[in-house]
């Protein structure tokens, strides 16, 4: 672990990443407490640009105040990308593990249900799933979820078979323990670096995939994202250049830390760049 | 003798900054003549390797030769553009290694790749290359040249592959051949053909050969003159004879006396009634499939053994013999095909895994690759008592009980706290076997529990394996492609080939006389037999 800590915080650009993720968290957990009034009421004229007395990025196309647009819709776009990564995690170890440390017809049965969800454009089954279940903040978490955990259960899979076959799962076996301690407490350890890394990359996606399915207005209505901040402003695109930049703007810049964060802890977990 | 063919002189090799020393090779001087072999000898880390890797110009990245030279034919080899060196190698200075298969390309056929160095410093036709080549594979006495030279490597033996490999490195007839631990991946049968065509080699061709080994035994049968290395020093240096006849330095004498003699001194046990009957055991693999149609492949054919309390049964073969795939029968690590395996009165051949399980803890395995046998993500502790506490043992007691076996094995207590990375390849194995007897079991099975050691390390493991038998009245299966080491532990030895079984019988006898050819070319195919005097 002090390795581990050493050699993630050792590099500048890992550390950028964890900075800026960081104060983006802070920014969307206090957001209810310096904005209490929420990001739906309307403070002035519409399309104020950046820097109009007390707009420190101007309104939007109904006169609300956009700095509180951003720092709630941090809220949701942070929530939905942890959320449904961790479900689609959660799917992903669980049938990839089965599959990989059991293999046979178990394996080509699951691995056959992975290519399923593979094999169709991801965002159409996405938009079909999210408009049959209704759009709400729930039910974009659990079709970003359906749609992203195969990408998960490949690399466990892979990283079990290899397991598997080692000397000291065989041992672990001959010791006497049983399958889901072996699991458990023997192979998914050393399975976890690639998950890691994978899932850190997959929150970008996840909020990236957010956004595009707000901004087609498949998003929670009663909720403001950033992704539903871009679709709502794009009439106001060519005269109002805040409306859409600064939204879009937040999420280049959350998707590229956290990117920065899952390469350090590529390289963090990798034991061959320790010492 | 007149002027050597390569003198090293004072040679320094710089290990890049960080690592656990500062220098692999810390000022060796030796000399190669025309004509002769001379063996480097030492264990892993001694810094054999890196030596003639330097002379070769191939040391790897990071690594640096900081001092010293290396005259061949009047030119500082370490001086020489990278050009130079291009042109030496191959013509003047050819070099093999330990694995053939990592060392030749396999989607190039054998002929491509010999032909391709030829052509790459003489100007021939593929033609006529083709046939030089297919006059060479002939002199390495591989039968049949011509098709040889079509097919890939995968199609090849591992003995095949090395001489190709030998071939490849003696088609620009070089004056020095270096071998670099040449044989040490081959069978016993395959190294001792391996080494006679070496020697033959030399001798026709009068070049000189610079072998690297870690086997004394080998050096016994190769050597003109000897070197032996230790931490990047070379310790003693002599002709064959003096070295092996009358070692002068301690460490030489270490070295000599760990190697095993291939001499049995214990009695077979007498009991009655066996602790494991193994009768009719058979298991088959499928090969093949999709497009050939699938074949079984016996790897286990109709084996039946005993297994006495207090006694160590060695199973002894060569690669694909079946050995390893009878052990983890006799564990269930694989399900057999037929036969049984009666343990204290019970079938554990085809037992549920429910009805398995409280018998598991009575038979327990040491694995032959100390550094992927721990898991690399648990504590030395955890590893230990991961067994006691499957079972339901308190962590308290399996914590004390876990220090008295590390004490046992030879291992400090304290050291309980660290990873397994923190530990040599042979302090692992001592883990490997504080974590099978945590369980108390009744037999130990041992799997190549010393082929990936050095041989001074090989000899305490092996003596720990023996005392902790002894303690614990253990019955021992023991398995090995080493002759030498099931002669030093073994009561009784069973051969085995092609997945049956050869002959058995006590170790003692079978050495002294044994009823099977095969048996007899395994016992001739030792090397060094009866050249090391006893030290």
């Amino acid at each position: 672990m002090k390795d581990f800590l050493r050699v993630f915080l050792s590099r500048p650009i890992p550390l950028i990443g964890l900075v800026i993720f960081a104060a983006i968290v802070a920014v969307a957990l206090l957001a209810p407490f310096v904005f209490a009034r929420g990001p739906f009421t309307i403070v002035g004229m519409p399309l104020l640009p950046p820097g109009a007395p007390g707009l420190l990025v101007g309104s939007d196309v109904l006169g609300r105040d956009m700095a509180v647009g951003l720092a709630y819709g941090a809220r949701i776009s942070l929530l939905v990308g942890i959320t449904s990564t961790l479900c689609a995690v959660g799917i992903g170890v669980l049938l990839g593990a089965v599959a990989g440390y059991y293999g046979g017809w178990l394996d080509d049965l699951l691995m056959r249900v992975t290519e399923f969800f593979q094999i169709i454009p991801s965002f159409v089954l996405l938009m079909v799933l999210v408009a049959f279940l209704q759009p709400s903040l729930s039910s974009t978490v659990i079709g970003i979820a359906l749609v992203t955990w195969p990408q998960v259960a490949r690399v466990v899979r892979g990283e079990f078979l290899s397991l598997r076959g080692r000397e000291f799962v065989q041992a672990a076996r001959t010791l006497g323990m049983g399958d889901a301690r072996i699991i458990f407490t023997q192979v998914l350890p050393n399975a976890l670096p690639p998950i890691i890394v994978v899932s850190s990359m997959m929150v970008g996606t996840a909020i990236l995939t957010e956004s595009a399915l707000s901004f087609l207005g498949l998003g929670d209505p009663n909720l403001l994202s950033w992704g539903s901040m871009i679709g709502g402003s794009r009439s106001a695109m060519w005269v109002a250049w805040w409306t859409t930049v600064m939204p879009g703007l937040a999420i280049m810049i959350t998707v590229l830390a956290l990117n920065f964060i899952g390469d350090g802890l590529n390289d963090a977990l990798n034991p061959r760049r320790r010492r | 003798m007149g002027e050597p063919l390569i003198s090293i002189r004072d040679l320094t090799v710089a290990l890049p900054p960080g690592a656990d020393r500062a220098h692999a090779v810390d000022g060796v001087s030796l000399t190669i003549n025309p004509n002769e072999i001379l063996c480097i000898v030492g264990e892993s880390g001694s810094g054999k390797s890196l030596t003639a890797h330097a002379v070769m110009g191939l040391l790897p990245r990071g690594v640096t030769a900081s001092g010293g030279q290396i005259l061949f034919g009047g030119t500082d080899l370490l001086r020489l553009p990278p050009s130079g060196i291009r042109k030496l190698r191959g013509q003047g200075i050819a070099m093999i290694f330990q694995d053939p298969m990592a060392a030749l390309n396999p989607v190039v056929p054998i002929g491509r790749q010999i032909t391709e160095q030829i052509r790459a410093h003489r100007a021939i036709s593929e033609k006529d290359a083709l046939d030089l080549a297919a006059g060479l594979l002939a002199e390495m006495g591989l039968k049949d040249p011509r098709a040889l030279l079509k097919s890939f490597p995968h199609q090849l033996s591992g003995g095949q592959r090395q001489r190709v490999m030998i071939a490849m490195a003696l088609s620009l007839s070089p004056k020095l051949l270096i071998a670099d631990e040449p044989t040490t991946a081959l069978d016993v049968t395959t190294q001792a053909q391996i080494l006679k065509l070496i020697k033959r080699i030399q001798t026709e061709r009068e070049m000189s050969v610079l072998f690297i080994t870690h086997d004394f035994g080998v050096v016994a049968d190769m050597a003109d003159r000897v070197a032996v290395m230790r931490h990047g020093r070379v310790v003693e240096e002599g002709t064959s004879s003096e070295v092996l006849g009358d070692p002068k330095h301690s460490y030489t004498r270490a070295l000599i006396a760990a190697v095993p003699r291939g001499e049995s001194a214990l009695q077979p046990v007498l009991q009655a009634t066996p602790l494991l009957t193994v009768s009719d055991l058979s298991k088959g693999f499928r090969r093949g499939g999709f497009f050939s149609g699938a074949a079984t492949v016996k790897a286990v054919d109709k084996v039946s053994l005993t297994l006495h309390r207090g006694e160590t049964l060695g199973i002894v073969g060569e690669s694909g013999s079946g050995k390893s795939t009878l052990a983890r029968c006799v564990i269930r690590l694989l399900d057999p095909d037929a036969g049984e395996v009666l343990f204290d009165g019970a079938d554990i051949a085809h037992m549920s895994a429910r009805n398995l399980r409280p018998l598991r803890r009575r038979i327990q395995m040491v694995f032959q690759d100390p550094f992927s046998s721990l898991n690399p993500r648990q504590t030395v502790g955890d590893i230990i008592i991961a067994g006691p506490r499957a079972y339901g043992e308190d962590m308290k007691e399996a914590r004390t009980r876990a220090a008295d076996i590390m004490r046992l094995v030879g291992l400090n207590p304290e050291t309980m706290r660290r990873f397994p990375h923190e530990f040599s390849g042979g302090q692992r194995q001592r883990i490997g076997l504080a974590r099978a007897l945590m369980l108390r079991p009744d037999i130990l099975i041992a799997d190549e529990p010393v082929s990936a050691l050095d041989v001074t390390v090989q000899a305490q493991v092996l003596k720990l394996l023996d005392d902790v038998r002894q303690q614990m009245n253990l019955a021992m299966l023991f398995i090995t492609h080493d002759m030498r080491v099931a002669a030093q532990v073994c009561h009784r030895v069973m051969v085995m080939r092609h997945g049956q079984v050869v002959e058995s019988g006590p170790t003692r006898e079978i050495f002294a006389a044994p009823s099977s050819d095969y048996t007899r070319a395994l016992l001739a195919a030792i090397p060094g037999r009866g050249k090391l005097a006893a030290v």
